[in-house]
């Protein structure tokens, strides 16, 4: 077919197919059959949100105003579940522990992200090496495996013992299993996650403009000041979203804590995470009404810091013109 | 970047400390890694007193007593991970490239709130869904089989592989979709013949990703799977930890080597889609 160039093929393409359509005699037009195509190929997406998504969000809001053991029909016992949470002290602890994990881990990761990045983006020779030996941890880390050798490391003939008694430091300390430290070793292995951060902040980094510090420079700006003034401004975006994205992951955690306290939660509840307090006493007690409770309050949670940081954002995130 | 107005020869000197400084860091990350590796080949005695990283004693005992210490033996567990992960794959790539060919290319009623409910769901926490779904699949009798972990990816649970690939989509040129229409392409063939293999490196990476996560998956599998001959490697790796404990850190060690290896392999193989991956969509690790 020879193709009129002044007209765009777009058009030239409804036409004909408008054409085809008359010459078949079908009825349905070409946005219907459009409309048709695009709800038929949504069509497993729908199935998943009404039956795997929506559906159980309703019904789990609705289970958490009931007493439910799975075996039985739930009872409705109006808003017990919520008032009940706030006198558990297991629950208190539970809130304490996530939020010192959340809030000590993100920004952490991010400062050990953010610092990589800015090392490793000064042209250095074997980029490509170093940020995928600094990536493994972030592909690893999440798994059944690193967690059992986490358990060892800080145990009290473990790694960490061990190297330090190569420094003349004698410790017999078992990290796990203090109370007082055994929540940091799991911030320990979150932070140490931090490369897939720094991978987004590395690609973050390479879309400042040079002319931007080479006029920095002329004006006698030094390291410092183009650090503070260019290039944290133009990273917030990317901070904002790691930020996000680091928050909601870490509010979630799981499988570190499970592992390493062998499922209790222990030492005396200090590595007793928001999920896995949800675990023990949905599938665990057979309080499934009470864990749905939790849960909610967990999503209200999430969602609450996610809007502050978003309110927030207005004042401390830069957007250049052309992002807007 | 810029450096003020060093010297040549103090911008080398800058350059070789930054480098010794990443390598450092580096060998501090992934020292407890390859610690892990030799320790697997060491007596279990060696691991505890033993920070170095060759074994004095080397020996495979950790992995052939390891593989066969539960009642089931690994091959077991491998092979069901193995048939998750696939099945997992299969079904991420298939109806998320739908769902993803449809908000990209397709105009149809209410899109925009179709978009974004599935926008929504990316951020939503599994723990608010699972009670009704474990209550869903245990009606169903399917728990303690496969079909928890696998059915819900052929239904675009993932929804952000959805939104990976409508980003891809949208950037593959729209010249070629009226081409293939001109050539007498429908929705169908055309999703088929130009969307699907236009789009390959995004399907790659969503099926990389689905495989690595299913893989080291734990909380859904250690829910939904009750009897050690449907256990998949992490639920296995728990239960071996449970039963032994401290003793047998060797074959502990041993198996978690072992469990690695596929991700890592992956990793080898699609190091560059996976970073770019992350670097472009924002992937968490």
């Amino acid at each position: 077919m020879i193709r009129n160039p002044e007209r765009p093929a777009r058009k030239e393409a409804q036409e004909i197919r408008q054409e085809v359509k008359r010459s078949r005699g079908l009825k349905l037009s070409s946005e219907g059959k459009e409309n048709l195509a695009g709800y038929l190929f949504l069509l497993p997406w729908f199935a998943g949100l009404i039956l795997l998504t929506a559906g159980p969000m309703i019904s789990s809001l609705y289970l958490s105003f009931t007493n439910f053991d799975l075996l039985s029909a739930p009872v409705w016992v109006g808003l017990q579940n919520y008032l009940a949470m706030f006198q558990d002290l297991r629950w208190l602890n539970a809130v304490k522990v996530t939020l010192i994990y959340v809030f000590l881990s993100v920004p952490l990761k991010m400062v050990f992200a953010l610092a990589l990045a800015m090392l490793l983006n000064r042209g250095l020779r074997g980029l490509a090496i170093y940020r995928a030996v600094y990536y493994v941890p972030s592909l690893l880390g999440g798994s059944v495996a690193i967690a059992i050798l986490w358990r060892q490391i800080f145990d009290t003939s473990g790694l960490v013992n061990q190297v330090l008694g190569w420094v003349g430091i004698k410790s017999a300390t078992s990290w796990i299993s203090s109370p007082n430290y055994a929540l940091g070793t799991l911030i320990i292995l979150a932070v140490w996650q931090f490369g897939s951060p720094m991978i987004i902040f590395l690609a973050g980094l390479k879309q400042i403009p040079m002319e931007y510090y080479e006029a920095a420079t002329t004006d006698g700006a030094g390291k410092l000041n183009r650090f503070w003034h260019i290039t944290l401004p133009l990273l917030t975006p990317i901070v904002f979203f790691n930020m996000i994205l680091q928050m909601v992951g870490a509010f979630q955690a799981f499988t570190p804590a499970f592992i390493v306290s062998g499922g209790t939660g222990g030492p005396v509840d200090s590595t007793l995470f928001y999920t896995l307090y949800i675990y023990q006493e949905g599938f665990g007690n057979l309080h499934m009404g009470y864990a749905s409770a939790m849960a909610w309050i967990l999503l209200i949670a999430i969602a609450l810091f996610t809007t502050i940081a978003f309110l927030s954002s207005r004042y401390w995130v830069f957007y250049q013109d052309e992002r807007k | 970047m810029l450096q003020g107005l060093p010297s040549k020869e103090q911008r080398g000197w800058t350059r070789l400390l930054i480098h010794i400084i990443i390598i450092a860091v580096a060998l501090l990350m992934v020292y407890p890694v390859i610690w892990l590796l030799s320790a697997s080949f060491k007596p279990t005695s060696e691991i505890f007193t033993s920070a170095g990283l060759l074994p004095k004693v080397w020996t495979l005992d950790n992995y052939f007593q390891g593989w066969t210490a539960l009642d089931y033996s690994f091959d077991t567990f491998f092979a069901n991970s193995f048939i998750v992960c696939l099945g997992a794959v299969v079904g991420n790539v298939i109806s998320c490239s739908m769902a993803a060919y449809a908000f990209a290319r397709l105009r149809f009623k209410f899109k925009a709130l179709w978009f974004a409910l599935m926008l929504g769901t990316i951020m939503l926490p599994y723990n608010v869904i699972v009670v009704p779904q474990y209550v869903l699949f245990k009606d169903l009798g399917w728990v303690n089989s496969f079909l928890p972990l696998i059915v819900p990816k052929f239904l675009a649970t993932d929804a952000f592989f959805i939104f990976l690939l409508i980003q891809f989509i949208r950037g593959i040129p729209r010249d070629l979709d009226d081409a293939a229409k001109i050539d007498g392409c429908n929705h169908l063939t055309m999703y088929i013949r130009i969307i699907l293999p236009l789009a390959s490196p995004a399907l790659a990476t969503t099926a990389i990703f689905t495989f690595i996560w299913t893989w080291s998956d734990f909380f859904t599998q250690l829910i939904f799977l009750d009897d050690q001959s449907v256990y998949t490697v992490p639920v296995a790796l728990r239960t071996f930890l449970d039963s032994t404990g401290v003793s047998s850190y060797g074959q502990l060690f041993a198996i978690s080597v072992l469990s690695l290896i596929p991700i890592f392999g992956f990793f080898i193989a699609f190091q560059r889609l996976l970073i770019e991956g992350v670097a472009t969509s924002g992937i968490k690790g």
